[in-house]
Parts: C-alpha cells; structure tokens; sequence
C-alpha cells in the first residue's frame, strides 16, 4: 500500500509537472499514466470522472486528482480511508509544482516573456497541446464508452448520435455543457 | 489572509468546467471589488498561467497571493482554491462505488459518457487557431496525436520533446546552431 501512494505521489507530481494547457489537454496525462500505464483504472470509470468532474465545480486537474486518488485505492481493495488518504496524496502532489514554479515563474517569466528563447519553445508547444487534445478523445472513444455495432448496435448507434449532438451542440450553438451532460444522462436512462 | 482564503474559496466553488469559466469571476472579484490587480495586469497574469505548467486556476491563486502576501499568501490561495473541489468530489467518490451499479445509473452514465468523449473533442478546432496551426506546423499536432494514440507515448514525453524541438528550431533558425 505504501508503494502505491508513492506512485500516486510520483504520477500526479510529474502530471502537474507537464501538465501545460490546461484541463483537457491535462485528462489525456492523467488517463495515460491511470488507465494506460498504472491500470489503477478502467476507460470506462475513468470517463465517469471525466463526466463527474464537468458536473462539479472546480478545476478538473484537481477533481480528477482527488476521484482517482481514492478510486484507485479502493480499487486494490483498500478500505474507504485509506481511499480518502490517497485522494489527499494525489491532490496534494498535483499541485506542489504549481506552488513551487509559479513562485519561481512569477519573478522571473514577466521580465523574459518575450525573450526569443522563450518563444520558441512555446512555438512548438502550443501545437503539441493541440495534439495532446485530439489523442484524448481519440483514446476515449472505446468498445466501453461506445459499445460496438455488432456486439450491442442499439447502443453504438445511439452513443455515436450522442456523441454528435454533444459535438455540434456545445461547438455551433454554444450550449452550456453541464446542460448538454444533463440531457445525454437523460437519454441515456430513457433509451439503453 | 482570512479575506484571501474566502474570497478563492468562492471562487474555487463556483467554477464549473474548468479554469477559463473563473476568469470573469476573478475579474470581478479581484480587479473591481478588491482592487488587488490592475486589469492590465490580471491579462499578463493569465497569460503566464497560460504558459506554465499545472492546473490554470491554482496557478492564478499562486500568483495573485504571492504578489499579495508572499508564500503565505500563496499556500492561502492554493487551499482555498483547491479545497471546495476536494470535499465535493471526496463525497461524491464515496457514495459513488455503491450505486455505480445500480441499473438506472449506469444507463445514465452510459448516454453521458459519448457526450463527455465529444466535449473533450470540441475544444480541439478553438484551441487549434489559438496556437496559430499554419500547414507548416500541422504535422506537429498530428505526429502528437498518433504518437499518443496509436503508440501509447505518454503525453509527457510528447510535451518535453516539443519544448526542446522548439528551443533547438528556435536555436537553428536564428543560425546559432
């Protein structure tokens, strides 16, 4: 167990390390290292924190930090505190490097923003971020999220019809996305 | 420092759906009710905490409570910001488990869970013209997505490879490489 809040500790350390470009780009780290690497979780329960963390307030880094932290305790088949620990552990650890560079940061990056240094490495950056992005959603769309046309094709169809209403709604219309959360939660519990 | 931790407690309390959605009420608080920041200065603000690493909202906390009050100043704003997001989803976690199960849960969860894979995609295109993606950078994007998706690269190491492409581009370009 001591290993494992280590790890927790290390995981969401590097995470709010590199995590540059806010939440979203920061779900496809944490997802990464959770899901893929550590297998702390499946897609699919990682998604329902994805989903959890849009319906609740405060910044996502922090909300899924604290989900996994105690999900994947209890997943090993800890008990509950031992979860509410690991939920500290996480938190905590993702936002020490916060703490730490952004006071570093703050003195030095406003004087030297413009430096030709500087913007260069975020020239390259930025565009990654767009990257980091599109695999998000890319690695999310799974036999567990969607279903797939021949093992379940009522769901597929209707996940996928979901999926684009989600889309065009909050792209083209603007849509809040709590309310488009709330309304594909409805469907959900009317149509599958 | 009382006033600090309140005031970014709120404020981490009414933030839903990540970190942009708190500009304007930071924007209210902070430059016109408590006039803590010139305006000017809470623009540069966010794009300094645009630029760092870790989450935006924390580190706009940081900063404002450093500049006020040190690295007090700064602890303060990183636990009021940090804290409403903890107690809530602690709670949520542990009802959560036991009715995750529940047949009428997880048909709901299973209509929300397309919905989120598609918010996560939407920002996509917007944050495209944001980074200024000209058909002579694009393939940096792409390679990231494939590297990430059809190879299993930790985005870690697409971030910290794409910083030092940038810096030795950067380096080569101006011919002092």
């Amino acid at each position: 167990m001591l290993a494992l809040f280590i790890l927790l500790f290390l995981t969401f350390f590097q995470i709010g390390l590199f995590g540059f470009g806010g939440g979203y780009a920061m779900i496809s780290m944490i997802q990464g290292e959770v899901v893929n690497h550590y297998h702390w979780m499946s897609n699919g329960q990682f998604t329902d924190i994805v989903a959890i963390s849009q319906m609740t307030p405060g910044p996502i880094g922090i909300n899924s930090a604290t989900y996994v932290g105690y999900t994947a305790l209890t997943n090993a088949g800890h008990a509950w505190y031992w979860g509410v620990l690991g939920s500290a552990i996480a938190t905590f650890a993702v936002v020490l490097p916060s703490l730490i560079l952004m006071i570093i940061i703050s003195r030095f990056l406003m004087a030297y923003k413009h430096h030709p240094i500087v913007e260069h490495v975020f020239s390259w950056l930025r565009p990654a971020v767009v990257g980091l992005l599109a695999a998000a959603s890319l690695c999310l769309m799974t036999e567990e999220n969607f279903s797939t046309p021949s093992q379940c094709p009522w769901q597929f169809w209707i996940s996928v019809g979901l999926f684009l209403f989600a889309f065009v709604s909050t792209t083209v219309y603007k849509m809040n996305p709590i309310r488009v959360i709330c309304l594909c939660g409805v469907a959900g519990l009317l149509l599958m | 420092m009382w006033e600090l931790f309140s005031n970014f407690f709120r404020i981490g309390l009414f933030t839903i759906g990540g970190g942009y959605a708190m500009i304007p009420l930071i924007e209210a608080k902070v430059v016109d009710e408590k006039r803590w920041l010139e305006r000017e200065e809470l623009l540069d603000l966010i794009a300094v905490a645009q630029s760092c690493p870790g989450i935006f909202a924390i580190n706009i906390g940081i900063f404002i409570g450093y500049k006020l009050k040190g690295l007090k100043g700064a602890i303060v704003t990183t636990l009021g910001t940090a804290l409403p997001s903890f107690l809530i989803i602690l709670a949520i976690a542990l009802c959560f488990q036991q009715f995750r199960d529940n047949i009428y849960v997880e048909r709901i969860f299973r209509g929300i869970r397309p919905a989120v894979v598609a918010l996560i995609a939407a920002p996509v295109f917007k944050m495209a013209r944001m980074a200024k993606i000209s058909r002579y950078n694009v393939w940096i994007p792409v390679i990231a997505t494939l590297l990430i998706w059809m190879m299993g690269v930790s985005p870690i190491y697409v971030i910290l490879v794409a910083g030092i492409g940038g810096y030795i581009y950067g380096q080569v370009n101006d011919g002092k490489l």
